[in-house]
């Protein structure tokens, strides 16, 4: 199921995405901030998450100007980084998160820290400690050229967005420089709980299938298993963030874990389950 | 090979687009629409208008001969950027931004303001466009600008304080971003600066350059040569791009930009960017920042919320990387001490931003000598800075804070 990837690299996220789809559902992404309330916290929480039914971390690193983000968000990295997070943190804490569970680490991370650490290190560093690859929100891969060459050398997958306000053209750019899956923008807005997922993302992963995506997951505003549920309807894997990290700012790890379960029951007999693999 | 009207996205090492995808297609929009209008006669007439009957430009050039006795007897030339309209150089900007605004087709603009020149610049010709007008400006900034907060909301501009991070003009641009990204089908992003993404930096200097255009012409009409060095302040440098560019290819004239040293450029609180920065991508451009180890930002400071800024544009940077232009700098007491000299010798309070250009210039004629000839961008004018300069020299009796 496994698409071939030009370096010989076998993705585990688009393998991950492709075996939930087999199975009749689809996969659920779950996103929560290195760092927040605490390291360990953050580590038991993505571990909870994936016990509780989660296909794949997200696992942001907090920045000082998160521009793709909303209140929620902001606010927990706004605490990491007060409490002292530092980009070490993150590689201590996708290992610990990968030798619990098996699910892959996507690390999400604004582009300035990547660069201060060292294009090439960061992919080492990250690849070493079990990290999937990178979602990469102020990053088009207009400017990604290093990152390009870098993720080609360590085999990590790189996820780039692609908007309701995209061209065609644009779209296209985004699938062929994307590895793991297209990180479909659901509406124009930042990160944050919405009421109703914009039918935005319905057309937008046709226009991006239209062009021969198979690999899109929708993200931005989904808080609940029915819009899991929903989206998973049409695409192939559902981001949930915000909704996440308010779970465990209000009710810890036991809050997230079971806003998790939640969800996952969103993304469970979509469709009938294909061939077994 | 001329160093001038430089195009963009990159200015050598520097520049480019670091922006969420959502934004990409409004930057296009952006960059097209000027291409077209800056080849059209009939935006530059619109514009060369607006600049004649209602922001006032040409402005003069002012010799300071009762300064200039402090600056080593050099000959000191003000480019007067404080007279135009709303007291500053950003109005040049505002309406070019806002003309296009027009021709796009939007009729909601945002902009971010740290000292409020930018933001009232902005507020201003919304009203004139009849245009919707946001303001995000840090909280911080609120308070030690109020009185360009109630010029922008009489203006009928919404401000925002914005109370996030350092609540400063870093912030303000961040939400000024999510704004944008949520509301870009019908909304313009007035951007203040020469900092950000293509095509902001091209497309400000290029709104900006025509003070240099003008002081160019000027200095050559009064003196019958080009100055020895030009100044300007630099937050995140629209007008010293504004002034050096009309001189880029001008090898013998030094260009000079001073940035802002807070308490000292060897304590934390500063926000000389190039002076103590590292290559970094801040806001949408790769630049010079201030930034620690790991690229999270720093938070910048400095005595003016116009140069409170961890960023600048990447023009500058890429000037100062080619050894073009020196960039140094200057304290809070450095700037306001020239704030006060130019105030009592000439009869002219500058804005503290410009205050910094000011005290910059004294030590150069120091340097150069009384041959010398110094072209100064007096960007803008301290009336905003009033409560601020009180406080600092003990000006209002008690009295006189609590009436």
């Amino acid at each position: 199921m496994t698409t071939p990837i030009t370096s010989g690299a076998v993705s585990t996220v688009e393998h991950t995405i492709a075996r939930r789809r087999s199975e009749g559902g689809g996969a659920l992404i779950g996103y929560l901030p290195v760092g927040f309330p605490t390291l360990s916290d953050s580590i038991d929480a993505a571990v909870a998450l994936v016990a509780n039914g989660v296909d794949i971390i997200e696992l942001g690193l907090p920045y000082s100007d998160p521009v793709m983000d909303g209140p929620v968000i902001q606010a927990a990295t706004q605490q990491a980084l007060a409490n002292g997070f530092k980009l070490r943190h993150g590689f201590e804490a996708i290992r610990a998160i990968t030798a619990q569970v098996d699910a892959p680490v996507l690390v999400m991370t604004y582009w300035n820290p990547v660069v201060q650490y060292g294009v090439e290190r960061f992919a080492d560093d990250l690849r070493a400690a079990g990290g999937a690859g990178l979602i990469t929100p102020d990053l088009i891969p207009d400017e990604a050229d290093v990152w390009m060459a870098a993720s080609e050398r360590t085999g990590l997958d790189r996820v780039f967005l692609a908007a309701p306000s995209s061209s065609d053209a644009r779209l296209v750019r985004a699938i062929e420089a994307s590895r793991g899956f297209v990180y479909t923008v659901s509406t124009m807005g930042t990160t944050g709980a919405r009421a109703g997922v914009d039918a935005a993302a319905r057309i937008l992963v046709e226009r991006l299938r239209a062009v021969g995506c198979t690999s899109a997951c929708v993200g931005l505003g989904i808080s609940n298993p029915e819009q899991v549920r929903e989206i998973l309807g049409y695409a192939d894997g559902a981001i949930v963030g915000s909704a996440l990290v308010k779970a465990l700012a209000d009710g810890g790890v036991p809050a997230a874990a079971r806003l998790a379960l939640d969800l996952a029951a969103g993304a469970n007999n979509i469709r009938p389950a294909s061939t077994p693999q | 090979m001329s160093l001038r009207t430089q195009p963009g996205p990159y200015f050598g090492d520097f520049g480019g687009r670091f922006v969420p995808e959502s934004l990409v297609a409004a930057l296009d929009e952006l960059t097209a629409e000027y291409e077209l209008a800056r080849n059209d006669p009939a935006f530059a007439a619109a514009l060369t208008k607006l600049h004649m009957n209602y922001s006032g430009r040409p402005s003069i050039i002012t010799e300071v001969p009762r300064f200039a006795e402090y600056a080593g007897g050099a000959r000191i030339i003000l480019k007067r950027e404080d007279l135009n309209h709303t007291g500053s150089h950003k109005i040049n900007n505002a309406l070019g931004q806002a003309l296009l605004t027009q021709r796009i087709g939007k009729t909601r603009v945002i902009a971010e303001t740290g000292a409020g020149q930018h933001g009232v610049a902005t507020a201003t010709v919304a009203a004139l466009f009849g245009l919707e007008c946001v303001v995000y400006m840090g909280e911080v900034d609120t308070e030690r600008q109020a009185l360009n907060v109630a010029r922008m909301r009489l203006l009928g501009a919404e401000v925002v304080p914005v109370k996030t991070g350092s609540r400063t003009l870093k912030d303000a641009i961040n939400d000024a971003m999510r704004d944008w990204v949520g509301n870009v089908d019908t909304t313009n992003y007035i951007f203040g600066t020469v900092a950000g993404p293509h095509p902001f930096p091209a497309m400000v200097r290029d709104f900006q350059k025509i003070i240099g255009e003008e002081a160019r012409k000027q200095v050559l009409d009064l003196t019958g040569s080009l100055p020895d060095a030009v100044t300007a302040c630099v937050g995140g440098g629209s007008n010293a791009m504004g002034i050096f560019d009309a001189f880029l290819d001008d090898p013998d004239v030094a260009l000079f930009g001073y940035e802002a040293a807070g308490d000292g450029v060897e304590t934390p609180r500063h926000a000389a960017t190039i002076t103590k920065g590292r290559p970094g991508v801040l806001h949408g451009a790769r630049s010079m920042l201030l930034q620690d180890e790991d690229g999270q930002t720093v938070d910048s400071h400095s005595i003016s919320a116009g140069l409170d800024y961890p960023g600048v544009g990447p023009e500058h940077a890429w000037l100062a990387s080619i050894g073009r232009a020196t960039y140094l700098p200057i304290t809070d007491d450095e700037a306001m001490s020239a704030l006060r000299l130019l105030s009592r010798t000439e009869g002219i309070i500058p804005a503290i931003e410009s205050s910094h250009a000011l005290a910059g210039t004294l030590e150069l004629g120091r340097t150069l000598g009384p041959e010398a000839t110094i072209l100064v961008n007096l960007s803008g004018r301290g009336d905003k800075d009033m409560e601020t300069a009180g406080r600092y020299f003990d000006l209002l009796d008690e009295g006189a804070e609590q009436s």
